[in-house]
């Protein structure tokens, strides 16, 4: 019992100082932002790696999600006789769920595992001590621009996942189960706000914190050798994708007490 | 000067420095020898501050750098060149950009950063290789490179991890020659771990030996060649069975 119990105890004690550690990189961040000049070329080459170059595995996940959306939903409100509502369901969901989820999901696991991997080989190949000697803070040459880019870049990848789904689901209901098309596009006008938007556009924002600081704490944790640097890429990608979905329940709570739908 | 005074350093449960006294004198290239994972490059790393003792001082032209900042470390490390083991040059950038690196983050003008690296990499008989990434470069080249890199901010102290690990006899008597070579050209205070006793010899003012967590034995190379101490004796002559008749310990400077 006594060991269980120490067992429990290291675990959350642990748990604990990953938490603090998060922090404290977080603070880190800021305030090399705040003091230090912006890294212009570096923030735009990771704008170009984590935004533009994830752009066609964020539109396939969007589009695909909005037609399988728009089929299921087409089944079931087919049966009542309100297959117009299809195009209101799938345009609420995309915005407010669907989207800002599974873009976040695809970017924790495609750019959360390359930067998790890049810097946690830079850390066991001395690169990192490198930098250290030079006078160059790592914080300051590789979090901060990955930071950046993927605060600027996951609402971009959110929006253009919430358009093709939105498009996709319109094809799919109007043009291959036979939707009304003119009561399609008013039915989704009129129940979607811009409310609706800008909270998946909101919690893009703060996956794109959860996604950049975990990965980046990975890689500057990793352990030695190649061992060290694939068990911390695993481990942002595993607790990027966690932390995405256990935050989006919270903030979709705060968002809905804050502001009703 | 660098002067270590009373250094312990433990990883977890596993004590790797235990007292270590030493002291770097201007303009000497002061060779460390030990076994390997005795701690040598760990004494290194603390002498410029990438690691933080658990006790003891570090003091750098008198400036005790262990209660130091890591941004109040930046002005100290700018008096230092380091040459890791691996060279650990940026695989993202070519050879030229990662000798500029250094100059670049100290935003001086482009023509000033050409003039210096090329003499750098000239130095280094690599100014052909300046647009290669430092995957297309063998062993040799990318220590050439880093020690390009640790060299053209002109530092007072060089480090030097294991320099000559890795490489053939040739090639690792061209990066002692290359030590030497910065030596006289930049006239700096050079500090190099190595276990290679060629490269010790042929590059070093004075030795100091680390052995179990503290510095054992101090001396010129002719005196550590010719000491009879067991534990020297038996490094420097590379014996794992040590069955010595005599164990006298003359011809050595510091015996502790």
């Amino acid at each position: 019992m006594q060991a269980v119990l120490a067992r429990t105890g290291q675990a959350v004690l642990g748990q604990l100082a990953q938490l603090g550690q998060l922090l404290l990189l977080f603070l880190d961040i800021l305030r090399q932002i705040v003091t230090h000049r912006p890294r212009i070329r570096e923030t735009v080459e990771q704008l170009y790696r984590i935004g533009w170059q994830s752009q066609v595995v964020v539109l396939i996940t969007g589009a695909f999600t909005g037609m399988v959306f728009a089929v299921q939903t087409y089944h079931q409100f087919h049966k009542v006789k309100m297959d117009t509502a299809v195009g209101p369901v799938v345009s609420v969901a995309m915005t407010r769920e669907l989207a800002p989820v599974l873009t976040a999901l695809m970017v924790a696991g495609r750019v959360g595992a390359a930067i998790a991997a890049e810097l946690g080989t830079m850390k066991v190949t001395e690169q990192l001590d490198a930098l250290r000697t030079m006078g160059t803070s790592p914080v300051n040459y590789l979090a901060v621009p990955r930071f950046v880019a993927l605060l600027i870049a996951l609402p971009f990848l959110t929006a253009e996942a919430m358009a093709f789904g939105i498009f996709a689901g319109y094809v799919v209901a109007v043009h291959m189960m036979g939707v009304d098309e003119a009561y399609f596009l008013k039915h989704m006008f009129e129940f979607t706000d811009l409310k609706d938007v800008m909270s998946g556009l909101v919690k893009a924002v703060f996956f794109a914190v959860f996604i950049a600081l975990i990965s980046c704490h990975k890689g500057f944790t990793a352990g030695e050798g190649a061992e060290g640097v694939g068990r911390a890429t695993t481990q942002a990608v595993v607790s990027s994708s966690l932390t995405v979905l256990m935050a989006n329940f919270f903030i979709a709570v705060l968002f809905n007490a804050i502001i009703p739908p | 000067m660098i002067e270590v005074r009373a250094l312990h350093k433990s990883f977890g449960e596993a004590p790797v420095l235990r007292g270590v006294d030493l002291t770097i004198r201007e303009g000497e290239t002061l060779v460390i020898i030990g076994r390997s994972g005795g701690g040598k490059s760990v004494l290194l790393k603390h002498l410029c501050g990438l690691l933080k003792p658990d006790s003891g001082q570090v003091l750098v032209d008198g400036l005790d750098i262990v209660p130091l900042s890591e941004d109040e470390l930046v002005p100290v490390r700018k008096k230092f060149g380091f040459l890791f083991q691996g060279a650990a040059l940026f695989d993202s950038l070519t050879l030229y950009d990662n000798v500029a690196f250094p100059l670049r983050e100290e935003r001086r003008s482009e023509a000033e950063i050409e003039r210096a690296v090329m003499e750098m990499l000239e130095l280094v008989d690599l100014a052909q290789a300046r647009d290669k990434k430092p995957a297309e470069l063998s062993g040799g080249m990318r220590k050439r490179a880093g020690l390009a890199r640790a060299c053209v901010r002109r530092p007072k102290y060089l480090l030097y991890d294991e320099p000559t690990t890795g490489l053939d006899p040739i090639r690792a008597d061209n990066i002692n020659e290359l030590i030497l070579r910065m030596r006289d050209h930049l006239k700096v205070t050079g500090v190099a771990v190595t276990h290679d006793m060629t490269s010790a010899y042929k590059i070093a003012d004075r030795m100091a030996m680390l052995h179990e967590g503290r510095i054992y034995a101090e001396g010129t190379p002719a005196e550590i060649r010719e000491s009879r101490d067991r534990i020297v004796y038996q490094f420097i002559h590379g014996i794992a069975d040590m069955k010595m008749k005599q164990e006298t310990t003359h011809g050595i400077a510091t015996v502790r």
